[in-house]
């Protein structure tokens, strides 16, 4: 697989990560650097393998749908680049 | 006499009063004070925080009310959000990000009593192998500043190495607590995936992601996993498993330990000084009643494209978190909410981190999931069946924790696989969940610290911190420190 300029430039637009024209360059060599080491796994027969998400077998804890955790929106406010009135500001999102 | 005691000494030096926490806390001040300009581990020290701490500490020890590690300072990687103390996790990102609440691991240290000495420098957001891609800078590797102390944890490693702290947290994705341990001659522990909560611990690669102990002894591991480790009903990949105290095996002896070598970890690619330090420790072991046998783990090379595809897979999933609206970076200048997006994260994360996310993306994305993604969690079970079979044969597997001593700063920075091949022996442990261990083994040509890793079976670590403590009674190797430190 050969990685082309248009690929790389679509996946910053899906990565919401902006990219110059010179960056995309750059990124294509590095890229396909790393998919030359990746490569290596498409040789291996895989078929009837089931695929390994996690180290240990555990299923999801589910809790009682009770009131848990004390309100500190002030605090968890404190932190975000804009707020106004408790909300979060972003540009406006629908016309 | 204080920057060398061991966790044990220091404890019942505070619990007979031959030195005080608020003491004990000043020294190491006042050798970050002195050290951490050159060696760059710290991105945050607070005086007043910590002495607050020690102070109340001093206070629970009068009152009769002291743990093991009551009164000790750590510093704590900081990839661990601490409340009110930034929490950057080496990225701009999160470079005033103070947190508003306490990981689980800082929790279980603050309950223990200990003081929160400050938070070391890290590769940005764990991804990296040599301390390099820190946006607080590079980390300088104290038996020679010319060279990388080893990642992600690289902060912690050196200040314990140069005895800025007592003894630090890492995290381990693919070999950040074992490398930087093995590079700057200190012993590193990564429990078994589960082990130690992940609630706080700014998320990398989720399924890979395990926090552990960087001390300067496997007894001093020991006592600080006893803190660590532990249920927590917030990590949903938390294990609910008996609380173990793991120094209840170090004076076990090793007659009839049965060491398994795989040769893919002794082949090419290793290079002949650490192989010598590694093969002298094998010795010493046998000298101290273990057999070794021959085993293989076929699929080690593959371990490397697995990882570089499961790895940036999930960070680009976690790190999509990042868009400048909740907390952390927001460009100063944009126009819609998908140019906020992409200008803050393009402005906010470095080179290496965009690579890894644009990585995992691309195998995310439709039309190459299943030749990517799933087929690198199959190879995923296939590595893990190595050691399943491997286990059959022995009690613990051995070989080098990285194939050379430290390298140069700027040596493999503009290489990205170069330097990700530097991983091939710690990354199959993360793959396949296992608990992994880095113990100071000898000096390489040019006098740099050599790591021998120690891999055990899953919940195995009370027998590798066996293992190891009875090497480190046997050998120095461990008390060694950079000169003119």
């Amino acid at each position: 697989m050969s990685l082309t300029l248009d690929d790389v430039k679509r996946i910053a637009i899906l990565a919401r990560i902006e990219v110059s024209e010179s960056e995309a360059q750059a990124y294509l060599a590095q890229l396909s650097s790393i998919f030359g080491l990746v490569e290596e796994m498409q040789a291996v027969d895989t078929r009837g393998i089931e695929p390994m998400a996690h180290a240990q077998d555990v299923v999801l804890r589910l809790r009682e749908d009770a009131v848990s955790e004390a309100d500190r929106r002030d605090a968890y406010q404190a932190v975000a680049p804009q707020v106004e009135a408790g909300l979060y500001l972003v540009p406006k999102v629908i016309e | 006499m204080m920057l060398n005691a061991s966790l044990k000494d220091l404890s019942d030096m505070l619990a007979a009063r031959k030195v005080s926490s608020v003491e004990l806390t000043q020294t190491f001040l006042k050798r970050i004070d002195e050290l951490n300009p050159s060696l760059n581990a710290f991105i945050t020290v607070d005086t007043e925080k910590s002495l607050a701490q020690a102070r109340a500490a001093d206070e629970r020890i009068a009152a009769g009310k002291a743990e093991q590690l009551t009164g000790i300072p750590f510093a704590q990687k900081d990839i661990f959000c601490a409340r009110d103390w930034l929490s950057t996790c080496g990225s701009k990102m999160l470079a005033n990000f103070s947190a508003p609440y306490d990981a689980h691991v800082i929790e279980q240290f603050n309950r223990a009593g200990a003081v929160n000495l400050g938070k070391t420098n890290m590769d940005e957001f764990a991804m990296g192998s040599s301390n390099e891609t820190s946006f607080f800078g590079k980390v300088k590797n104290p038996w020679d500043v010319s060279r990388v102390p080893g990642g992600s944890s690289g902060g912690s490693a050196a200040a314990v190495a140069a005895r800025l702290c007592p003894a630090a947290t890492g995290t381990d994705t693919g070999g950040s607590i074992r490398q930087p341990a093995a590079l700057v001659g200190i012993t590193g522990l990564k429990p078994t995936y589960g082990t130690v909560s992940r609630y706080g611990m700014i998320a990398f690669a989720s399924s890979l992601d395990q926090a552990g102990p960087m001390a300067r002894s496997a007894e001093d591991c020991a006592l600080m996993l006893n803190v660590m480790a532990g249920f927590d009903s917030r990590d949903s990949t938390s294990l609910e498993r008996e609380k173990e105290d793991y120094t209840r095996d170090l004076n076990q002896p090793l007659k009839g330990l049965k060491i398994g070598l795989p040769r893919e970890y002794f082949a090419e690619g290793l290079s002949a000084d650490v192989a010598r330090a590694v093969e002298a420790a094998l010795a010493e072991y046998r000298k101290l009643g273990a057999e070794t046998v021959e085993i293989s783990l076929p699929n080690t090379r593959l371990s490397i494209p697995v990882y570089y595809v499961l790895a940036p897979a999930e960070a680009s999933s976690n790190l999509a978190r990042y868009d400048g609206v909740r907390y952390g970076y927001r460009a100063p200048e944009y126009g819609d909410l998908t140019d906020m997006y992409q200008k803050s994260r393009a402005q906010g994360f470095g080179a290496e981190v965009k690579r890894r996310i644009m990585i995992g993306t691309y195998v995310l994305s439709a039309g190459y999931y299943d030749a990517y993604y799933i087929q690198a969690q199959k190879l995923r079970r296939l590595i893990a069946q190595d050691f399943e079979a491997a286990f059959r044969q022995c009690d613990v597997i051995m070989g080098p924790t990285s194939p050379s001593t430290a390298f140069r700063l700027g040596e493999k920075s503009d290489d990205p696989v170069s330097m990700y091949l530097s991983d091939i022996y710690t990354i199959a442990v993360n793959l396949a969940g296992l608990p992994g261990m880095s113990v100071p083994c000898g000096l390489g040509d040019n006098g740099l610290p050599v790591g021998l890793q120690i891999v055990g079976n899953y919940f195995a670590e009370a027998r590798m911190l066996n293992v190891a403590h009875q090497y480190q009674l046997a050998t120095d190797w461990h008390t060694r420190m950079p000169e003119g430190i």
